[in-house]
């Protein structure tokens, strides 16, 4: 069952698409740099302050050597300005899942480097982005604080209403009897107070650590008291006077080996079942090889065989009625040691496709593998003929099925993933455990060529029925201007911006985020918390 | 009659090293031990053990009366000594005697004979022994030594009678240190030995320390078994050790040999013993000592005679005749041996002492250790330093030099600091190399000491990458569900973690950061960065390529500090946590009142300067007493309390301001 390869790496075609896969994922390092070199410029002033910087925070605060997974590390691209060249992603946070003493974690970093750490365009977004995955794959919560808070300068009223939703989140999280911890290494304002306030552990760094409802310039705006930071907030009142503060740190490094003991003496794996899985090996077909089997433009068909063969165990794939309904493929396989079911796309879901898609959702749901769906797809079948098969009715089911089926689910945007396809192939909306997409990959609701065709034939049929002649210099201008309104928004790099993935991921490393995707979610799914009717409160 | 059993009257590698030999000839061996050594490997080796007290070693080791007792309770029939402690106190070997047993040595007044040095001279002198000129009478008055000391000619030696390892001797140069050579020397001599008596001698410039080894049976049969030579020696103490000398010619052998036989006669010798000769390089030589017992350095003339003097040792006190003649000792082959202490070479050879966290000695053709210690083992501050004796056989000397130096460098002790580096490179050096070392190579090669190399950056690069995979397995082993694969994978470039390392005391910052199975360990902005990558790992070997460079390493890893053995060097490398002491909540420089109370004692006054850990006051509450003491370094700011006063828990009692 180990599949064969058609794909020849020697050949001109290899080259080419590799080549233009390379460059996609170049774009991508280079606009992740950006908020890093960004926040690289306040490194000599935070150290002065006998600060470090919030990469270093993070470097100290992760167990060496073990796997990390950012998430959301576009949000905010395209949002801040339209200009492509000068719009820095990541929104102010770092968000990832990590390990700490041991543990996977949700890790969420304020970059005080930028804006001294003021919420980003889509901030609120990724942040609960984050937290509803802690949530649903049960990860205690490392948040390391440091925010202006609000950007008052781009007040946005949604942002305070949603950004309200952290805190409620954090009560959820207690609740559920999953541990959160927060490390006051600046200020901590506002709002932002509630970020400590409902955490279950607080680490405060002396002389920095600052948590306050208003700070001293607001208090003085509100009542006219002339108050004084450190005694409004400071971690030192908090650790003595306000029982805010559960350990005083003497600097931010001492800070982190604290919420590492916190982390450790939580004993987070000590119910777990050992681990189920027996040996595996790695593909034959290198995942290496995904740069340059596939190639870029989503409209030059290839077999999607060729990507699940580079992903899974021994590139062992078992076809599932590989002969009926043959465009929507569905296969076994495993991926590290983890039996899953994938689905991908040789074509348009039609309706043979859809149902056998649906059956084998069901089929995975009975039998609790996880699936991995491979979204390349233009989207359902349309015309006469598809339509009086019950297109409708078969595409139904299969949404159906994605929508509770309740096995793990991880999507993959590889390529095109458009119109109701998206959702058959279980797209953002339908709530997949991990989302991410490849640099090349293009979602919406259709192509931007198909919109202006559509629109253009629209306008011709209207002209016609007035009976008046067709404006063509300005149907054109109104086609070119369709097209480039959908083509802006279809690319992988804007939707990831708007958070409607978890992040946008090397081809190459694709295998590697399955991996820790479907161990993140076999672990979550075998631990056994301890939930609570009001959370944990700190009296 | 053949001996059935014996015990053995001693510790550390020569009790391993006899009980060895005693089952190999069929002998029940019993060890003593005391408490320090409940665990040590002789216990473990021999067939029965006793103990015999605590650790220290008059309470032990030297406790003839329990000693004995215990060979009388375990029926022994003979009591092997070994080297040190009592075996030359010839009134133990009379008291075991005296309670029906063997000593496995010569008899008391043969012991007795030699171990006074002045009374062995005069002996000596008789029988035609070669002996240095000096001085040995009766009269000890100082002014006699001195005028006598003229008289010899400097430069001179003073000596303890009675001494030996070097203790109660001096060297003087010239007539104006001799009044205070002998006021120390006699001191000395009192504190160490009971008796204060001084002898003075020619001091020897530059001599050879040659010793033969001699063999005497109850039947009047004498010989020797060949030379060794001795001459590196650190404060009288010997380092490295050889046979045959490497400048010794049959001639000198056999006249040299016959001195020794004489001397052995003349005190009607038994066993095994060892006459000590000072040979100038003009082929001269001169009677320095006999020692009553076996050497440490014993092995290197089992190496090149082929024997086991243990086991000669056993035949002999068991009555028999020696099994061979004078024409049957051949010498073959070049042996050397080196001794590892657990000593810091580089500080005036300071003993160390703790747990040996990792003991590997060599194995190979040609090499042997004779070794008295054990992973996990505590090295006491009780007992003598030495560890292991590592030897090395060769056809030639330079094989069995080239072998000794590989044996040094793959025989590693980690847990306490070892003479190993220093072994290595006395091993090396030329005169060494040569043949040509005399008693005065240590002096010429180290004028100011021996001093190790600085750790290099890529030991640095090393330790880090060992430290930062020790937490990595760590983590992974508590984590769930975590493949191996992961490891090393991030989705995104991640930066770099700063870890602060000591080494020798140094802080060095690095940075760590794992790619895949690489390591990258930097230096700080604009300098290297080097990767490391560890290809093959067992328990305790690791071979790792750091930057270009391909190191050997035996590791010792436990939790944030990693013990290297690279070649020769031990380097000890500890990772430091922020915050690695520990601190509690507290507010910043105030010392608060813990509980309310009545202040008893108020101990500083605004304006003073203060050190972590002083006490500040006393406050008694709930009937107990509370010492209150300063957090840091600091100044009182001020005091607000006195003494009487009675105060409210959470008072804020002095405000300190922290020194920074």
């Amino acid at each position: 069952m180990t599949f064969t390869s058609q794909i020849i790496p020697e050949s001109p075609d290899f080259a080419q698409n590799r080549e233009a896969m390379l460059a996609c994922v170049d774009a991508l390092r280079a606009l992740e740099a950006r908020p890093v070199m960004l926040s690289e410029k306040r490194r000599e002033r935070m150290h002065a302050r006998g600060q470090l910087t919030p990469r270093e925070r993070l470097a100290q605060l992760l167990d060496p050597g073990m796997p990390f997974l950012q998430l959301h590390s576009m949000a905010g691209y395209l949002c801040d300005t339209d200009d492509p060249e000068t719009s820095v992603p990541g929104s102010s946070v770092i968000l990832g899942i990590g390990f700490v003493a041991g543990t996977r974690a949700l890790i969420w970093v304020d970059d005080a480097g930028i804006k001294a750490g003021a919420m980003g365009a889509r901030s609120v977004d990724a942040v609960l982005s984050a937290q509803e995955l802690a949530l649903r794959q049960k990860l205690p919560v490392v948040h390391l604080v440091e925010s202006a808070g609000a950007d008052l300068m781009q007040y946005k009223v949604e942002n305070w209403a949603f950004g309200g939703k952290t805190f409620h989140n954090l009560a959820r999280l207690s609740a559920a009897g999953i541990p959160t911890i927060a490390v006051l290494h600046g200020p901590s304002t506002a709002g932002g107070a509630y970020m400590p306030g409902m955490s279950d552990y607080v680490i405060g760094v002396k002389k920095n650590g600052l948590a306050a409802l208003a700070g001293a310039a607001l208090v003085h705006a509100a009542t006219g008291e002339k108050a004084n930071d450190r005694e409004l907030g400071g971690s030192e009142m908090h650790a003595t006077t306000s029982g805010l503060v559960e350990y005083l740190a003497e600097d931010d490094a001492h800070a982190i080996e604290m919420a590492r003991q916190v982390m450790r003496d939580l004993h987070w794996n000590k119910s777990l079942p050992p681990d189920p899985r027996q040996a595996f090996d790695e593909p034959v077909l290198n995942p290496e090889t995904l740069a340059g089997t596939v190639p870029v433009n989503y409209r030059t068909p290839y077999d999607v065989h060729e990507v699940a063969a580079r992903i899974v165990d021994g590139s062992r794939l078992n076809d599932f009625k590989p002969g009926y309904g043959a465009a929507t493929v569905c296969m076994k396989g495993a991926i590290n040691g983890i039996a899953v079911g994938l689905i991908g796309n040789n074509g348009p879901i039609d309706p043979d496709g859809a149902t056998k898609a649906a059956q084998f959702i069901q089929l995975c749901g009975a039998s609790d593998t996880p699936l991995i769906f491979l979204s390349n797809t233009t989207g359902f079948m349309v015309g006469t003929q598809y339509e009086q098969a019950g297109m409708i009715k078969h595409g139904s089911k299969m949404i159906q099925a994605v929508s509770n089926v309740d096995v793990p689910r991880i999507t993959l945007y590889i390529g095109a993933s458009f119109g109701a396809g998206n959702y058959g192939m279980s797209g953002f909306p339908y709530d997949p455990d991990f989302l991410f997409a490849w640099p090349n990959a293009m979602t919406g609701v259709m192509g931007g060529e198909q919109a202006a065709g559509t629109m253009e034939m629209v306008a011709r049929a209207t002209a016609k029925r007035q009976g008046r002649e067709v404006d063509e210099d300005r149907l054109a201008q109104q086609s070119k201007a369709l097209t480039e309104l959908f083509d802006r928004q279809h690319t992988a790099f804007y939707t990831s911006g708007r958070c409607l993935d978890h992040g946008i991921i090397d081809p190459r490393d694709t295998r590697k985020v399955l991996g820790f995707c479907l161990e993140t979610c076999l672990e979550a799914r075998r631990r056994s918390v301890k939930p609570n009717s009001f959370g944990v409160s700190r009296f | 009659m053949a001996l059935s059993s014996v015990l053995i009257a001693n510790r550390g590698e020569i009790a391993c090293r006899i009980i060895r030999s005693a089952k190999a000839q069929g002998l029940r061996a019993i060890a003593v031990y005391s408490d320090a050594d409940t665990d040590a490997p002789h216990v473990g080796l021999a067939d029965e053990a006793v103990r015999i007290g605590p650790g220290p070693v008059g309470e032990s080791y030297l406790r003839s009366d329990v000693i004995i007792e215990a060979a009388l309770t375990t029926s022994a029939e003979a009591i092997h000594p070994g080297y040190g402690f009592l075996s030359e106190n010839a009134s133990f070997a009379r008291a075991v005697e005296e309670a029906g047993l063997v000593f496995v040595g010569p008899s008391p007044a043969a012991i007795e004979a030699m171990g006074n040095k002045a009374e062995a001279k005069r002996l000596m002198i008789a029988a035609g022994v070669p002996c240095v000129p000096g001085y040995e009478g009766e009269d000890q008055s100082d002014a006699t030594l001195a005028e006598k000391a003229r008289d010899i000619g400097f430069p001179v030696m003073v000596k303890a009678a009675a001494g030996g390892g070097g203790r109660g001797m001096r060297l003087v140069s010239n007539a104006s240190g001799i009044a205070d050579a002998i006021s120390l020397a006699r001191s000395e001599a009192e504190n160490a030995f009971v008796s204060g008596e001084l002898i003075i001698e020619k001091a020897i410039v530059e001599p050879r320390h040659v010793e033969i080894q001699v063999f005497a049976d109850a039947h009047g049969n004498v010989i020797h078994l060949g030379e060794r030579d001795c001459s590196v020696q650190r404060r009288h103490q010997k380092v490295v050790e050889e046979a045959p000398c490497p400048i010794m010619t049959p001639e000198l052998r056999a006249r040299m040999g016959q001195a020794a036989v004489d001397a052995a006669r003349a005190v009607d010798y038994r066993g095994a013993g060892t006459v000590e000769f000072l040979l100038e390089a003009s082929g001269a030589f001169y009677f320095l000592e006999m020692n009553t017992r076996l050497q440490v350095e014993h092995p290197v003339t089992e190496l090149v005679t082929g024997l086991d003097l243990v086991a000669l040792q056993f035949a002999v006190a068991g009555g028999a005749p020696l099994p061979f003649s004078q024409e049957d000792v051949t010498l073959k082959g070049h042996a050397i041996e080196a001794r590892l202490y657990a000593e810091d070479p580089a500080n005036g050879y300071l003993p160390d002492t703790g747990r040996i966290d990792l003991w590997h000695p060599a194995s190979g053709p040609g090499i042997r250790v004779d070794a008295g210690v054990s992973t996990g083992q505590e090295v006491s501050p009780y007992y003598d330093a030495m560890l292991a004796k590592i030897i090395a056989y060769g056809e030639t000397r330079d094989v069995a030099r080239a072998r000794l130096i590989r044996a040094v460098e793959d025989s590693v002790l980690l847990g306490v600091k070892t003479n190993s580096a220093f072994l290595r490179d006395v091993l090396m050096h030329p005169d060494f190399a040569d043949g040509a070392a005399t008693t005065a190579i240590l002096d010429q090669a180290y004028p100011d000491g021996f001093q190790e190399a600085e750790i290099t950056r890529a030991e640095l690069a090393l330790a880090a990458a060992i430290l930062g995979r020790g937490d990595q397995l760590a983590a992974f082993s508590t984590s769930a569900y975590v493949s191996s694969n992961q490891l090393g994978w991030t989705s995104v470039p991640m930066k770099p973690a700063d870890v602060t390392l000591v080494a020798g005391g140094v802080e060095h910052v690095v940075s760590l950061l794992c790619q895949g199975e690489i390591w990258q360990v930097g230096f700080g902005e604009g300098e290297a960065v080097l990767p490391v990558r560890i290809v093959l790992v067992d328990d305790v070997n690791i071979r790792a390529l750091v930057g270009g460079q391909t190191i050997d390493a035996v590791v010792h890893l436990d939790g944030d500090r990693v013990s290297l053995g690279i070649k020769a060097r031990r380097l000890v490398v500890s990772r430091a946590r922020a915050g690695g002491e520990g601190s509690g909540a507290g507010a910043g420089g105030n010392v608060i009142a813990p509980m309310p109370g009545l202040v008893l004692e108020v101990g500083v006054s605004a304006g003073a300067q203060v050190a972590k850990g002083d006490a500040l006051a006393i406050l008694e509450a709930m009937k107990m007493q509370h010492q209150l003491r300063a957090p840091f370094d600091g100044k009182v700011l001020a005091v607000h309390i006195s003494k009487g006063s009675q105060i409210a828990a959470g008072d804020v009692m002095i405000e300190l301001e922290e020194e920074s």
